[in-house]
């Protein structure tokens, strides 16, 4: 057997996800986080903030439920489940953000928790500022031609 | 009625971004990283076309908390930034909008790997 | 090329002892485990020392129950996964014993076995012995992501076993290492991190097919043909290779990393991996139901899957290598 068959052989016979379970847990979970950050924009609107700044504060509340979820040592059993309905909620980008200070803390604070604390979500925030920049450039060459 | 229907729709909204995700978990190669990146990209990219406002009206948390709505905020703030102070603007804008995320995230993490140990998984 | 390394009866296992975590002691065949730890750190402030105490815990039993010291012993052959092969670097470094560090990923404790058979029978020492150890923990972090990390695992994907087995190896013993068969790096194109049993089959089909294939054994000469951590699914693979080369050993087939673990209650998807894995399960229960006579002759094929993340980031695929020896009364 040559190795494009022995991959196609091994792909075909591997054990699937259980997709429609791990879709509707991903619903579930992502949609109820979602849900629970509208609850804390009224909250936050309610008590006389402003829509930008309220929205804001909600994605940081957020963060600090996943910090605490992580620190305790549970949000890795409520993903195993959750899969991207913790993942692409900001839930995700807060806990690949504090599990890895807390793995890195052995190798000290500045080479282990301060070099390694993006080692996850450091590609998100270099692509997300990069398009962002980009599309800055762009739009404000546009301006200046309309 | 209209409350139901607000969290209705981030319910629904946010359920299906992430599901979008799972799919892309078990159906492609993607790991999770690249599919965060993804995300991020195009929630620039769908809001400098304009098309992601609407959906952030319809939805807002629903569209607003998930990682596409992370790109909305850089996207936002870098046009906001270029309108002000011109060029500029597209370098400093996209981290300013957020900010408060990165920093709050940041901080949260430090203090975590001051107070836990990881524990064993099992 | 040898094929088949012969050693004359004059390698033998002389005692054996295993160490484990806390997954494992709860496991199907948990009891059979010489000593374990209730929180995985053995009292430890990092995983990885934590990993070097298990190695010294594990030599450190073999040779109480051989009544040997330290100072018997000519050589130590050991390894783990952990880069430089820290696990063994330092948890042996208090035994002052000359110390020849290896790699073999999974392998490892096979390897470790069979070098010390060849040592032993061409006369180099008298006695040596051979440690090796995995830690789910410090594993983890060297391959994969932080623990507290949350992602999803799939189905075909291992679960490394915080565990460590030590041999120690002389001339007079009833349990001989009898022959060895030295695996070849062998790489089918895998590059599924989360399916390293299906890049580990070749290599152990190969390795078999050669043994069967230059001796004059037959399958059923064997109590257990016993493979190291094909877990599930590279189980089931190499099973399927080895029939399409007319070799069924469907019957006596036993997978370390399928029996340390119950595959239902606990989750841990395809299966056990790790030098540990086939270790403690050698060293915890087949040696002990050898050494009691509930079995005699058994093929021992340690699987490693030799796979390093910065050249799989690079593109390069799976390389996988399979270590036989042929343990006996």
């Amino acid at each position: 057997m040559n190795k494009e068959n022995y991959n196609i052989y091994i792909s075909r016979r591997a054990k699937k996800s259980p997709f429609l379970k791990n879709c509707c847990f991903a619903f579930l979970f992502g949609g109820s986080i979602c849900a629970l950050g509208r609850i804390f924009l009224d909250i936050y609107l309610y008590i006389g903030m402003e829509q930008k700044d309220a929205s804001s504060l909600v994605s940081m509340t957020i963060i600090f439920i996943a910090f605490l979820l992580t620190a305790f040592g549970v949000f890795d059993n409520i993903a195993k489940i959750a899969g991207g309905g913790t993942l692409v909620p900001i839930t995700g980008f807060a806990n690949s953000v504090v599990s890895a200070a807390i793995d890195s803390k052995s190798e000290g604070y500045v080479l282990g928790v301060g070099a390694k604390i993006f080692s996850i979500a450091g590609p998100v925030i270099l692509y997300g500022i990069t398009s962002g920049t980009i599309y800055g450039i762009i739009y404000y060459f546009w301006t200046l031609l309309r | 009625m209209e409350i139901f229907l607000n969290y209705l729709f981030a319910f629904l909204v946010g359920g299906i971004l992430c599901v979008i995700a799972q799919i892309l978990i078990d159906k492609t190669k993607l790991t999770p990283a690249r599919i965060l990146v993804a995300y991020v990209c195009a929630g620039v990219f769908l809001t400098a076309i304009g098309l992601y406002e609407p959906l952030v009206k319809l939805a807002s948390t629903g569209a607003t908390v998930p990682l596409t709505g992370f790109g909305y905020a850089i996207a936002n703030g870098v046009r906001e930034a270029v309108d002000q102070k011109g060029i500029i603007g597209a370098l400093t804008g996209g981290l300013t909008a957020t900010s408060g995320g990165i920093t709050l995230a940041l901080i949260l993490g430090f203090i975590a790997s001051l107070i836990v140990s990881g524990k064993p998984k099992r | 090329m040898q094929q088949i390394i012969d050693f004359k009866n004059s390698a033998s296992i002389l005692s054996y002892y295993s160490v484990v975590g806390k997954s494992e002691k709860e496991g199907p065949i948990g009891e059979c485990f010489d000593e374990y730890c209730e929180d995985d750190m053995f009292g430890k402030s990092s995983w990885e020392q934590s990993e070097s105490e298990m190695q010294r815990l594990a030599l450190k039993g073999a040779l109480e129950k051989a009544e040997l010291s330290a100072t018997d012993i000519e050589l130590l052959i050991a390894g783990d996964l952990l880069n430089q092969c820290v696990g063994s670097t330092y948890g042996l470094l208090d035994f002052n014993i000359p110390y020849v560090g290896i790699y073999g990923a999974c392998s490892t404790c096979a390897l470790g076995l069979a070098l010390g058979g060849a040592l032993l029978s061409g006369g180099v020492c008298d006695k040596c012995a051979s440690v090796t150890s995995s830690h789910f923990c410090s594993s983890e972090r060297q391959f994969r992501f932080p623990l507290e990390y949350g992602g999803q695992r799939t189905p075909t994907s291992q679960w490394t076993v915080t565990g460590s087995g030590a041999f120690v190896l002389g001339r007079e013993g009833d349990i001989k290492i009898k022959s060895a068969v030295f695996g070849k790096s062998i790489d089918m194109g895998v590059k599924d991190i989360n399916n390293m049993g299906a890049a580990m089959a070749p290599a152990a089909t190969d390795t078999i097919l050669r043994f069967f294939q230059n001796s004059s054994h037959r399958v059923e000469d064997f109590d257990m043909i016993v493979t190291g951590d094909l877990g599930y699914e590279g189980s089931e693979i190499l099973k399927d290779l080895l029939l399409s080369n007319d070799l069924d050993i469907r019957k006596n087939h036993v997978d370390c990393g399928l029996v340390i673990y119950d595959r239902f209650s606990q989750d841990k998807h395809a299966g056990g991996s790790g030098c540990g894995c086939s270790a403690s399960v050698l060293a915890g229960n087949i040696l002990k139901n050898m050494q009691s006579g509930a079995i005699k002759d058994i093929l021992f094929i340690g699987t490693g899957a030799l796979m390093n993340p910065m050249t799989l980031y690079q593109g390069q695929s799976i390389p996988s290598i399979a270590h036989l020896v042929h343990i006996g009364r």
